[in-house]
Parts: C-alpha cells; structure tokens; sequence
C-alpha cells in the first residue's frame, strides 16, 4: 500500500456568510487538516454600508442615528461615544444630570448587549436553555429604553450637548427594581452554565490569547481582562462622570474562552452596581448644555474613545469648520478584536471556531461599518 | 474534597436543572401573544408619523416652513406649499414622507416649531409594495388602518 494513501491534502471550507453562528455575515474560509483548524482567513464586508463617508456629508447632529446602527446592539454606547466626540469638538460638557442619566443608560445597554451575547454564545455552544432567560432580562432594558426615547433598538438616546429627553415618571423605580432584580437572574445563568461539565469542557483552553498578543493585535474590552490585564477606559481615562462611581474590574487569567465568559458575566453585577449607585445620585438641574442650533466646531480634530460593551469605541473626527465633518473614522472595537481570530483558532477543532467567533462577541454592523 | 464530590454527583448539572424547573410554573409564561393581544408601546414611541391638524377648525398645523425636510438626514421629506395672494402665507399643498427610508429617529419632529409633524405610537404599517410606504398627505393626516387581527 503506497504510503500517500492516508495522507490527506488540505481542506479549503467556508463556513458563512449564512452560518448561524457567525453571528450576522461573517465569512470565514477555515483551511482544514482533518478536523484541525490550520489557518483562518476572515472575509468581511457584506454588510459595509460606509458609514464614515454617510458621516462627511450629514450635518453633525444628523449623523447621530447613523452611529446607533453600527453595534445595533449595544446602540446607547455608540451614541454617547459620538456625542462626547462632538462636544468635546465644540469645547461643551453636558450638564451633571445629563451624564448620570447617560451613565445610566450606557450600562443598562452593557447589561443588555452581554446578555445577548451570553444567550447566543450559549446557543452556538448548544445550551439552548440560557438565551431564553437571557432575553427576558433584555426585554426589561429595552422597555426602559421605550419608555426613555422611544425606540428599542437604534434609540438616539442621547444628543449632542446633552439629553432631549427627560427622565419619565418612575425611571428611578424602574432602574431600581431592575437592578435589585438583576443579580439573582446572574445566579440562575450561573448555576445553568458556570459550573456545567460540558460548558467547560467546550470552553476551558479553547481559543487562549495572552495578554502580550492581545496588546499586539490591539484587543480591547473584556477580550483583553480576561487576559489579565486591567484595562478599563472608565476607570483609566473616566468620561461622563465615571470617577463618581465605585465598581471594579473584573479581569481573568488564562485569556481562554471561558475566562471571557467569567468576566462578562461579572461585568454585568458591576454594571447593575454602577445602575443603582448612578440611579441613587441622579442630580437635578439641566439636561442641555448650551449648543448652538447649527453646530458649526471650530476646524479642528478629536480622538474620543469610550469602553463600549466590546472594547475601546473610538470616534476620530475632523473638523473644517463647516457643518459636515471633514473627515468621520469610526475605530469599532468588534473590527479589532476580529483579527484576533486566526491567531486564536490556529490548531483548534472546528466546534472550537464557533466558540471562538461566538467569546469575540462581534457584531458585522460594526466589523463592517 | 468538595469539589470532587460535586463532580462526582453532578451537583453543578443538577442545580441548572433547577433553575429550568423552577420556570416551568404557568405564571412564569414571559410570551407576548402579538397578534391576539395588541403590546401596548411607550407613550415616546417614534412610530407612524402624522401630520397634526387643528381639532377645532380641522385646518393643517402645519406651516410649510420646510425645517423637517432640512432637519431630516435621509432628505425623505417633500413639503410643497403655494403662497396665498391674500393672506400673504404659505399654505400647504402636498405633504410626501416616505416610510420605507425613514429610520424613526425622530429629527423631523424635533425641528417642527408647531408640532404638526409627531411619530405616533401606531407600528403597524408593514405593506404589500414599496409603494404603499410613501406616504402622502391624506394618508399621513389620517394615519394607517392596520387590518385587525381574527383569530
């Protein structure tokens, strides 16, 4: 018998655009050895609907919407990435009352973006049962954004200079009694997954990225925590009144998949603390600093980074002094921990890709932009 | 010790077992049954817009100032509106919104100094052709009559 006979050639595989676990339109090209992962190449674009050049020809104020669609969900972050990016343009700050209530909101949007991902990231794991749970915690977060600005989803909760919207009758109570609810529902997730045999068989070891690699691919967010490195923009370089309050960082040590799924999942007890202590604090006064009716900044550029759900949220603009940007760049953390990808699949099973995709917690509106 | 013994009974397995159990009560039922029970939307929800008129004299409030059309970034909003010789103001003829652009953001009714332009809290306008989606201004003063569900 010739000694080729069980030698095989590599295997060339697209898994997506329509793989359901590729969480949107991802497509990978997975080169195979058997069931082995030797190489990984992300084709990425499906969904690009160039939002940066929509941004240079909008108005400031109307390029708002546009960056809610980006990380549809985690949209409240996106906007106040923007809307800090644009004040600090102009050279406004919104009032105290103003960024409690967008602390407020941005963490319940947290809340609500790593429940999506953890009921997903489930799913695409095979536990069926946890995203069922998961989006009924959500739910809850999207009736107090309903009831705040008037949509779900791509909210345009906020705006430049502030809030147009006032808090509604029983937002307090509503954030509250969410709050105090919350962590008992983080027990139940923890108790269907944490300690389940097949939940960490499928995700203890699988897809490690060390902190050194994750400095070097620019990784952020809880991908580069549960390396162990505490980096948190809020507490680093604290934006809309983040050193006001008291929460910490969880962080990991092994940079596996299962750390991530650790640290996310006590990223949402800090986030409902942040919640509750912001919700206590509420100042009044003003929701609105002084802008003008037609923005106009003075020519200039800004780099204003925000820690959105998925990592550092960037907005680079540039000013011309006109009334459309001269220049919009999005730095969408999705975008940059994506490359990670081959790096952390290399030599992994094929099941263990979907793991991977599924702990980078990508969103192809934002990969794609 | 502990540990071992929790692996070795399953305790982990049998404990998320629980919470699934736990859920099984009737009153725990988290579904909404859309169509047979109508959800009832914030009172801010940005959904069918309208175009408001007077309830006294059923006149437009609306003044042709053409802000919305300005203000909104998809440039979906068509005001045309002749001037009267008389009175000297712009009376409003035509009124075109197209829904199949519009993202709900709600800048149009921002920039409306009268509130004649308001994103109602109807979300039921789904239509067969696009066609349907462009709204004129007959159909924006009298909103959109979803068919009712029969069960």
């Amino acid at each position: 018998m010739p000694e080729t006979f069980l030698d095989s050639t590599e295997l060339v595989l697209n898994m997506g655009p329509q793989h359901p676990s590729t969480h949107g339109v991802l497509r990978v090209i997975l080169k195979l050895d058997g069931e082995k992962v030797t190489g990984t190449d992300c084709v990425i674009g499906y969904l690009h609907r160039g939002v940066e050049k929509i941004g240079e020809n909008r108005t400031y104020a109307m390029f708002a919407p546009y960056v809610d669609r980006m990380d549809y969900v985690a949209a409240v972050s996106n906007g106040l990435g923007y809307c800090l990016a644009i004040e600090k343009l102009l050279g406004v700050e919104a009032p105290p009352r103003a960024q409690a209530v967008r602390v407020i909101l941005t963490e319940l949007n947290r809340i609500a973006s790593h429940l999506f991902w953890l009921g997903t990231h489930a799913l695409d794991i095979g536990a069926t049962t946890p995203v069922m749970y998961c989006l009924r915690e959500r739910e809850e977060v999207l009736k107090i954004f309903e009831a705040y600005c008037g949509a779900r989803l791509t909210t345009h909760a906020f705006r430049i200079g502030g809030l147009l919207y006032e808090t509604y009758d029983g937002f307090e109570q509503q954030c509250l009694a969410f709050c105090d609810d919350f962590p008992s529902r983080v027990d139940d997730y923890e108790a269907l997954l944490t300690g389940n045999r097949i939940w960490i068989d499928r995700l203890k070891g699988v897809g490690i990225l060390n902190a050194e690699d994750c400095k070097a691919y620019g990784v952020t967010g809880p991908m580069l925590r549960a390396a162990g490195v505490k980096w948190d923009i809020r507490k680093a370089l604290p934006y809309s009144g983040y050193e006001k309050y008291d929460f910490e960082i969880p962080v990991g040590y092994n940079g596996d998949t299962y750390d991530r799924y650790i640290v996310r999942m006590q990223e949402m007890r800090q986030s409902a603390r942040i919640v509750r202590q912001a919700v206590q604090s509420l100042p009044e006064g003003p929701i609105m600093a002084k802008v003008p009716k037609v923005i106009k900044p003075a020519p200039g550029e800004v780099y204003v980074s925000i820690e959105a759900p998925k990592g550092e949220l960037g907005y680079y603009v540039v000013s011309d002094g006109t009334v459309n940007p001269y220049r919009m760049r999005v730095r969408p953390p999705s975008f940059v921990n994506l490359q990670s990808l081959d790096k952390m699949a290399r030599g992994s099973l094929i099941a263990d890709v979907v793991a991977i995709i599924g702990t980078i917690d990508i969103v192809l509106g934002e990969v794609d932009r | 010790m502990r540990k071992l013994l929790r692996t070795i009974f399953l305790i982990d397995l049998f404990e998320g077992l629980w919470v699934t159990l736990r859920y099984q009560h009737p009153k725990n039922i988290y579904t909404e049954q859309y169509p047979a029970e109508r959800p009832q939307v914030a009172e801010r929800y940005r959904g069918a817009p309208r175009l408001n008129k007077n309830p006294d004299t059923n006149e437009t409030l609306c003044i042709s100032c053409d802000l919305c059309a300005i203000a909104c970034p998809e440039q979906l909003i068509v005001v045309t509106s002749i001037r009267n010789p008389e009175t000297r103001r712009k009376e409003l003829t035509e009124f075109t919104y197209d829904t199949s652009r519009c993202m709900f953001c709600g800048l149009c009714e921002d920039a409306c100094p009268v509130d004649a332009l308001e994103l109602t809290q109807d979300f039921e306008f789904a239509q067969y052709s696009r066609e349907g989606l462009i709204w004129d201004r007959q159909m924006l003063e009298e909103g959109p009559r979803p068919t009712p569900y029969k069960a």
